[in-house]
């Protein structure tokens, strides 16, 4: 799309949607939010992006093929849970500690594993459309 | 023992590994495995021929009583025996006999697997742990049917062989859990003291036959036997494995188990017998229609398995010869069985040929497998001085003593065409000119049936050396302490008169065997197996219609489907619970709301109005995002946020899906069904809410999570700590959909575009 307007906003809001993704999905355990509505809003920004500015450059703001973030995701959702088990705990009970006076607790990370899926799995489906969209096939 | 089990399970996983490194000496190496756990079940030998069991637990879901719980007595112990030293000779055999193969170090996995699965079968003490391995030897015996994928036949065999025995085991786990509920315990060590109280309870019969089904699919039972000799298509290391020595007897080994706490009904000791005996007649009458050797045995084995089944079934009726003839045929039939078909598969190997009429002079080029045959043949025969005279000697005084007259004389007819078959087989080791250029195979090929069939003569010579442990084999089977003296030569008497009676029989059906074999192997008999035939394409016949009606293709037909049949059966549950109330109390909507309401209902009225699909997508998210509204106006912030979202991500899909389809014109007018279904739905979803609200609200579960979050949860935003603490698993659940979703788009988006660039 060429529109002058959504191309300059959008390097704005991409950057503020992804921060506000990140905050959502920090601030979940306490406030309104948490991974899945983080990963929503992150995957906005992207498709947003990739609308201004074309899929190749969306891409390129991501540091893995977003397949690769749902096996991330997973691993670190499972990982979370595995803690509780040496300590001789039912599976995923949670552990809390302190990291720099910053309350930090293994349900906060399964919760960035959910935000990593979601985004993933989403953004997975919104590129491999888009993509599909510049080359329409004959037969469907 | 739960040691013993998991090393088991964790040294088939080297396997492959060690098979690339050391290659052809790969199968001696591995062979150590089997024969070290053999080992460590040989030192607890004393201790359970003592009378003692031995009981380790480790707990799994211990809130249900499902324990990783192990048991050994006299019965485990045997079969814990047979497994790990027959096993032994089997890995060291396939190493000769698939020396070279592609896939050998798959096949050394899956075979140790089996024998992992196996060994857990027989010393699991937990219902649910013998179920989990029961069905793993299922599958890793379809693995090794299959093994040969490239055919067809093997393929078919191996589907043929799941079908049945998996089957049988959703039979056996209905059986199972009944037992458990009705004595109320999951171990089995604690089900056998409560004999009584199982056969007096009403479910005692339904839960008998759901157990007799999963051990007689198992064991290859009529009307079930069909699948044993089909199975023939698996190696041969397979066969004499998994389909002599081993897992057609796990169904005889939960028989035999279970004996103590099901046996002493009229309908235990009938059933059994009677399907016992026809198994039997049936193997020995298939017999004459073959002349392949692996075929031939495999019938054998059908007989063996019956004859085992009948003897469980005399367990209760006679004093305790039946539970020793038990125990000793046990031993003679996997150690002459075993033998042979290892013997089979090295003459098969050298020769080139299975045909019995095509085979001759062997012994003079293959004398050590020579000795092999002759030997387990006599034990097949039940001649002595080998250990199946002793076991057929004791079963026919348990059929004399308690089974009626013509039960007794079908058995001799049955052992009968065994003692024919023993010549069959020995035969061509003597008679005739041996082929061009065969000699004997590599140790590995003749180690296993030497070993297997010597130890047969060694125990007829010397029957007390098994002594104590049959002993404690029929006093597991029996329920109580068995003492009983083996006796190679047990005197004069009527079974001894028998056991010539069968041999003569078997030399007259051996002269008439070529003029029978003619005749019978020339119409297809039906048998089940047309059933089996019949029901699978029925089944299948079912699906394409099925799929012809619900999966036309079309996305709109699915959607009435699924929204149709939702309205159908919901609607219909509705009607009948009689919960279509008008809620009392329900105020009147603010003006905020009503406003909201009236742009919602514009919304909803304008995308039935539009033509264009994209227009429409639009127009629906006004609806969406009202609905989001609504929840911010009932103070939930996230579910609001939850759905603007949501709303947003479906308009871009929808959009870009709507980019995709070519020619997609307009919304067509008219579409009734459509409308219906779709007004129907939201009629639906409005009377649902209407009934919830006129129920008083339950606020138990609401309550605990706000009283729990922040002290257990240490959050305040009860919605994510629900999410990713209490449900957490769920929410596990839920994302590996979701995952598992986004990868299912991915790979259809891929084969689209490599079908558009070839």
């Amino acid at each position: 799309m060429n529109t002058l307007i959504l191309k300059t906003t959008s390097r704005f809001l991409f950057t503020l949607l992804l921060l506000l993704s990140v905050f959502l999905l920090l601030r979940g355990h306490n406030e309104p939010g948490g991974g899945f509505i983080g990963a929503l809003v992150a995957v906005g920004a992207y498709a947003l992006f990739a609308l201004a500015h074309g899929l190749a450059a969306a891409r390129k703001l991501l540091p893995l093929a977003p397949l690769r973030l749902v096996g991330w995701g997973l691993l670190v959702a499972l990982l979370s849970a595995l803690p509780a088990l040496l300590l001789g705990q039912p599976l995923m009970t949670g552990q809390w500690f302190s990291l720099l006076g910053v309350k930090v607790g293994t349900p906060v990370i399964f919760d960035i594993g959910v935000y990593l899926t979601v985004f993933g799995a989403l953004l997975s489906a919104i590129f491999g459309l888009e993509e599909a969209a510049h080359h329409p096939s004959e037969g469907a | 023992m739960v040691v013993a089990s998991i090393v088991a399970f964790l040294g088939a996983l080297t396997a492959p590994w060690l098979h690339r490194w050391l290659g052809n000496v790969a199968g001696w190496v591995l062979a150590l495995l089997p024969l070290g756990l053999a080992v460590y079940f040989a030192s607890l030998l004393p201790s359970v021929v003592e009378g003692q069991t031995l009981r380790h637990s480790l707990a799994w879901v211990p809130s249900l009583g499902v324990n990783f719980s192990f048991y050994l007595d006299g019965l485990s112990l045997l079969f814990a025996l047979l497994i790990t030293g027959i096993g032994a000779f089997i890995v060291i055999y396939s190493g000769g006999y698939l020396k070279g193969h592609p896939d050998l170090g798959r096949f050394y996995l899956v075979i140790l697997l089996f024998m992992a699965s196996m060994l857990g079968l027989v010393l699991a003490d937990n219902v649910v742990t013998l179920f989990v391995m029961w069905e793993l030897t299922s599958i890793t015996s379809y693995l090794l049917i299959g093994f040969n994928h490239s055919e067809f036949r093997s393929r078919r065999a191996a589907t043929q062989a799941l079908l049945v025995t998996a089957g049988g085991g959703l039979a056996l786990l209905a059986g199972l859990i009944l037992l458990a509920l009705m004595g109320g315990s999951l171990e089995i060590s604690e089900l056998l003291g409560q004999g009584q109280l199982l056969r007096e309870h009403p479910l005692y019969l339904p839960a008998l036959i759901l157990v007799l089904l999963g051990a007689f699919t198992k064991s290859a039972q009529f009307p079930f036997h069909f699948w044993l000799p089909n199975a023939m298509e698996a190696p041969t290391p397979v066969s004499a494995y998994l389909h002599s020595a081993t897992m057609v007897k796990a169904g005889v080994y939960l028989l035999a188990r279970l004996q103590p706490a099901l046996g002493g009904s009229e309908a235990w000791s009938s059933a059994l017998m009677v399907f016992g005996l026809a198994t039997l007649l049936t193997g020995a009458t298939l017999t004459f229609r073959h002349t392949d050797l692996k075929r031939l045995l495999a019938y054998s084995t059908v007989a063996a398995l019956g004859a085992l089944v009948f003897l469980i079934g005399l367990v209760p009726l006679t004093d305790y010869y039946a539970a020793m003839g038990f125990a000793t045929f046990l031993l003679a039939h996997s150690l002459y069985k075993g033998g042979l078909f290892m013997a089979a598969g090295a003459v098969d190997h050298e020769a080139g040929t299975r045909d019995i009429t095509q085979l001759g002079g062997l012994f003079r080029v293959m004398p050590l497998t020579g000795v092999a045959v002759v030997l387990a043949a006599l034990s097949l025969a039940g001649l002595p001085p080998v250990l199946g005279f002793i076991g057929k000697e004791v079963l026919y005084v348990a059929a004399l003593q308690a089974a009626p007259a013509w039960m007794v004389g079908l058995a001799v007819l049955g052992f009968a065409v065994g003692a024919m078959l023993a010549l069959l087989l020995v035969v061509p080791f003597f008679r005739g000119q041996p082929p061009q250029e065969v000699h004997e195979g590599p140790p590995s090929l003749w180690l296993g049936p030497l070993v297997l069939a010597g130890l047969g003569l060694l125990l007829g010579f010397f029957p007390g050396l098994y002594n104590p442990l049959a002993d404690a084999v029929a006093s597991a089977v029996k329920g109580k302490a068995v003492a009983y003296h083996l006796k190679l030569w047990p005197g004069f008497n009527l079974a001894l008169l028998l056991s010539l009676l069968t041999v003569l029989l078997g030399v007259g059906l051996y002269f008439l065997y070529p003029r029978l074999q003619a005749w019978m192997a020339q119409e297809p008999i039906p048998g089940p197996e047309n059933t089996y035939v019949a029901l699978l394409r029925g089944l299948m016949r079912l699906a394409a219609g099925a799929e012809r009606l619900l999966q036309s293709g079309s996305l709109r037909a699915y959607l009435v489907w699924t929204f149709g049949g939702l309205v159908g059966l919901v609607g219909l549950a509705l009607f009948r619970s009689g919960v279509l109330l008008w809620p009392a109390g329900a105020s009147s909507p603010k003006l905020e709301q009503a406003l909201l309401l009236a742009l919602m209902l514009l919304g909803a009225i304008g995308a039935l109005r539009l033509r264009s699909h994209l227009a429409m997508v639009v127009v629906l998210g006004i609806v969406g995002a009202g609905v989001a509204l609504v929840f911010l106006l009932q103070n939930a912030p996230d579910l609001s946020i939850t759905q603007f979202l949501v709303e947003t991500l479906t308009a871009i899909l929808i959009a870009l899906v709507l980019l995709q389809i070519r020619d997609i014109g307009s919304v067509p007018r008219g579409r009734w069904l459509d409308k219906a279904v779709a007004l129907g739905f939201g009629g639906l979803v409005t009377l649902l809410m209407l009934g919830v609200l006129a129920q008083p609200i339950e606020l138990h579960l609401s309550q605990f999570f706000a009283q729990k979050s922040l002290p257990e949860g240490f959050g305040r935003n009860i919605v994510n700590v629900i999410l990713v603490d209490f449900r957490g698993l769920d929410t596990f659940g839920e994302i590996t959909v979701v995952g598992l979703a986004g990868l299912g788009v991915w790979a259809l988006l891929q084969r689209r575009q490599r079908k558009e660039r070839p």
